[in-house]
């Protein structure tokens, strides 16, 4: 292979930062940060599958397996509250999120 | 420049294109769409790297399930995204400037960095030549760490039901089935015998 595990560190780390900056930047809209955070979790699988292929180590994509169980167990818990928060403001904007406060 | 790498390009530069419009783009559909792009792209990065099995998953599970789950709640749910779309030019210097400077540091990081000889030395599941990627993932998954992959089906489940329990609401006036009342319903109280006149009816 003539791809050096640097340029897939570079690659996954760009699509780390665009998923910090995707939950700034669309701090109203939660269903966008939640996608961020899916694609922070993909860039970290793509460092840990990088890793295993080139350091011939079996254990970078059985972390990978459980971090991909572990982020769609993320996405339908939340949101699974978007929606029952939804059914009781009609509302899904970050702002509102204030119930609780006394 | 061989293929592969000419298939590592065009799939990173995709993912990225796709990623960077996945928080940029006005319509929360469009996202989704975009997202299920950038999981394609890596699935095919994974593909790069030998990792046939993941990549697969990749497509199964989060093309399959997880984008169609947001596809699903983003169209169910009847919110105006104009209005909150409102603010992203607010957060742009602040959000533009933390992605910066993670980049950076994140860039620094890898670039002064090399994999120890000792890291390399001390493998602990090496990948057995001759077998299928899917095969020694298998292999490893079900012996060395069983527990781990039970506590993972654990987590799903629980998710399941806390899922369930969430969305789950009983309206009022809707007849649902009672299963202990049909079964504790007897002959007597359920047949009716009558004697009926006969050319009169009831």
């Amino acid at each position: 292979m003539t791809i050096s595990l640097a340029q897939f560190l570079i690659v996954a780390a760009i699509l780390f930062t665009l998923g910090v900056a995707g939950v700034i930047l669309n701090r109203k809209n939660i269903i966008v940060v939640l996608m961020s955070v899916e694609l922070i979790l993909l860039s970290v699988n793509l460092n840990l599958v990088a890793f295993s292929a080139f350091l011939g180590d079996l254990t970078g994509q059985v972390f990978a397996l459980f971090i991909l169980t572990v982020a769609a167990a993320e996405a339908a818990i939340g949101l699974a509250i978007l929606v029952a928060y939804y059914r009781n403001r009609g509302s899904i904007a970050v702002d509102d999120i204030n119930m609780m406060k006394g | 420049m061989n293929i592969a790498a000419w298939f590592f390009y065009l799939f990173s530069a995709m993912m990225i294109g796709a990623a960077f419009m996945v928080i940029s783009a006005r319509n929360p559909v469009h996202s989704v769409l975009f997202l299920i792009l950038a999981f394609f792209n890596a699935a095919g990065l994974f593909l790069l790297l030998g990792a046939e099995f993941l990549a697969m998953i990749l497509v199964v599970v989060y093309v399959g399930a997880v984008a169609v789950l947001f596809l699903f709640v983003v169209m169910m749910l009847d919110v105006d995204f104009t209005e909150l779309k409102q603010s992203f030019l607010q957060y742009l210097p602040a959000g533009g400037i933390i992605g910066l400077v993670v980049l950076i540091e994140i860039a620094f990081v890898v670039g002064a960095w090399t994999i120890g000889p000792v890291t390399i030395a001390n493998v602990t599941t090496p990948m057995p030549p001759g077998m299928t990627n899917t095969m020694a993932l298998g292999r490893v998954l079900y012996t060395q760490y069983v527990y781990l992959f039970q506590a993972a089906g654990l987590i799903l489940l629980t998710a399941m039901i806390g899922a369930i329990v969430l969305t789950l609401r009983h309206k009022a006036g809707v007849k649902r089935q009672n299963v202990a009342i049909q079964n504790a319903r007897t002959p007597a109280e359920a047949v009716e015998v009558r004697k009926v006149a006969s050319r009169q009816g009831i």
